[in-house]
């Protein structure tokens, strides 16, 4: 038996202005699923990540989340947002709330918990990412790779079915990588549904289940990540994981 | 010397009722300012059309105008429109209204350097546009505004003085009253004057107390050495 599909996007087309960003992107996402997008910059991953959880409208096309459709008109878009955690490239604290309020947040303005319950849950949350003992710091107080855990746990605590990640690890300074990659390993190994934009190959190659190409606003081919990376079938691939290796190769380790 | 000792002491009831005046109409303008001023700053950045153009419109025409031309234009013109107001009320009025543009333009100017990074943060873990406003942008915003906005006080208090021309009995009154009860004009001015150094000297204190007070954590100290 072939486990549920969690998100599904049908023939998604993004127009900025003039430029078509993406044009009929198809995609599944099967529930457990770690799913890796690579590709080169200005290709519409991030464009379609936005689309995927509604902070962005796409032009046309359908998304499902369970089995409903999630761009029907009259859905509540902030509750489809409250089931699908979203992780930036350049973190995105809320600046002057401490750790622990940032996890909080969500869960008393959102979830309307209880104070105490929402600090229960929010230490949780910091603990699963290795930072309870940082609960009181305030974002400017935390190195890069805390804040992008912090981000990842204040996700987290709203219990999504999904979970994006648009380059976590791309604003962080190389020795911060891991402690990033290796909270987002765990969390597949979590069995976390995961759809992670990222030039780490390395975190490809080990945790994802498949691997999706993306160029020019298409996805040129995707696969299990032996098959992509051993066996790619189309030249495109071929060239970018060549320029990636050269780029990235030096520092890759999930 | 002795002189004006003398005229500074028989007087001092008079001016500190003054003062007291001045010291109201610069608290009931800034609160006043500052609702006006959120309303307009939040009309400008996230209103809809009929607010925005509103805030707009308000802003610079509160901003490109004279306070005393907008003191005279409430005072002279409400009760052409049916509407009568005390002298204190439409000092308090124009007050409010020339300051709230002015708070309106510190407000919107720190709410844009948030950015929207914040905004989509907010709305990522489901917040409405509103809540992420209220709960994430602003709290920032009002904060970041302070050093600017701590002008403001000590600006309005100042300014306060113009509202003699409609009678108002604040200090700057009082002291042109006490000019031509003792025909010393320059001993009534300097006393006056240094009621108003006083009171500007106190106000600044405060805010620079509170400024101290709005430091987030870290995050100062960043900003300032970037
Ligand atoms: N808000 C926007 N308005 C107009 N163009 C945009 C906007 N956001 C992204 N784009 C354009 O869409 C293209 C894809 O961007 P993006 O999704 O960020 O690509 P990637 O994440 O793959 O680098 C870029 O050419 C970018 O300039
Ligand atoms: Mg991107």
């Amino acid at each position: 038996m072939a486990s549920s599909l969690i998100l599904q996007a049908k023939n998604l087309t993004k127009i900025y202005g003039e430029n078509v960003i993406f044009r009929d992107i198809s995609l599944d996402v099967r529930k457990g699923e770690t799913i890796v997008i690579i590709g080169p910059s200005g290709t519409g991953k991030s464009t379609l990540l936005r689309c995927l959880n509604l902070l962005t409208r796409v032009n046309s096309g359908q998304i499902f989340l369970e089995g409903r459709e999630i761009t029907a008109p009259g859905t509540n878009e902030d509750q489809v947002r409250e089931q699908i955690g979203m992780v930036f490239q350049n973190f995105l604290l809320f600046n002057h709330l401490t750790a622990l309020e940032n996890v909080m947040l969500g869960l008393t303005k959102v979830k309307k918990l209880p104070k105490e319950q929402a600090r229960q849950k929010a230490m949780q949350e910091l603990s699963r990412v290795g930072l309870a003992d940082r609960a009181g710091h305030y974002p400017a107080q935390l190195s890069g790779g805390q804040q992008q855990r912090v981000a990842i746990a204040r996700a987290l605590a709203m219990d999504p079915k999904v979970m994006l990640f648009d380059e976590p690890t791309s604003a962080l300074d190389p020795e911060l990588i891991g402690e990033v990659l290796g909270v987002m390993a765990q969390l597949a190994r979590d069995n976390m549904t995961m759809l992670v934009v990222t030039h780490e190959m390395g975190f490809a190659r080990e945790v994802a289940d498949r691997i999706v190409f993306m160029e020019k606003g298409s996805i040129v081919e995707q696969g299990a990540p032996d098959d992509l990376f051993e066996r790619p079938q189309h030249a495109r691939t071929r060239e970018f994981l060549w320029k990636i290796t050269e780029l990235y190769g030096k520092k890759e380790k999930p | 010397m002795s002189a004006f000792l003398e005229l500074f002491l028989r007087f001092l009831p008079d001016l500190l009722s003054g003062a007291g005046m001045t010291l109201l109409l610069t608290a009931e303008g800034l609160t006043a300012g500052f609702v006006l001023g959120l309303l307009a700053a939040l009309g400008r950045t996230y209103g809809g059309k009929l607010w925005r153009s509103v805030s707009i419109a308000y802003i610079e025409l509160f901003r490109g105008t004279p306070l005393l031309m907008q003191v005279f234009m409430l005072y002279y013109g409400l009760p052409g429109l049916g509407i009568t107001l005390s002298r204190e009320w439409v000092a308090f009025l124009a007050l409010g209204l020339n300051s709230g543009a002015y708070q309106a333009e510190y407000l919107r100017g720190s709410i844009l350097a948030i950015g929207e990074g914040q905004m989509l943060a907010g709305r990522a873990i489901g917040l409405s546009r509103w809540a992420t406003i209220f709960h994430i942008i602003l709290p920032q915003a009002i904060r970041l505004a302070i050093p600017a906005w701590a002008n403001e006080p000590v600006s309005l208090l100042k300014s306060t003085a113009v509202v003699f021309l409609i009678a108002v009995p604040e200090l700057m009154a009082k002291a042109k009253a006490i000019a031509a009860k003792t025909y010393d004009p320059i001993g009534s001015y300097l006393a006056a004057a240094l009621i108003y150094l006083v009171m500007v000297y106190l106000l600044d204190a405060l805010m620079k107390w509170s400024e101290s007070k709005a430091v987030i954590p870290g995050f100062e100290s960043e900003a300032k050495r970037a």
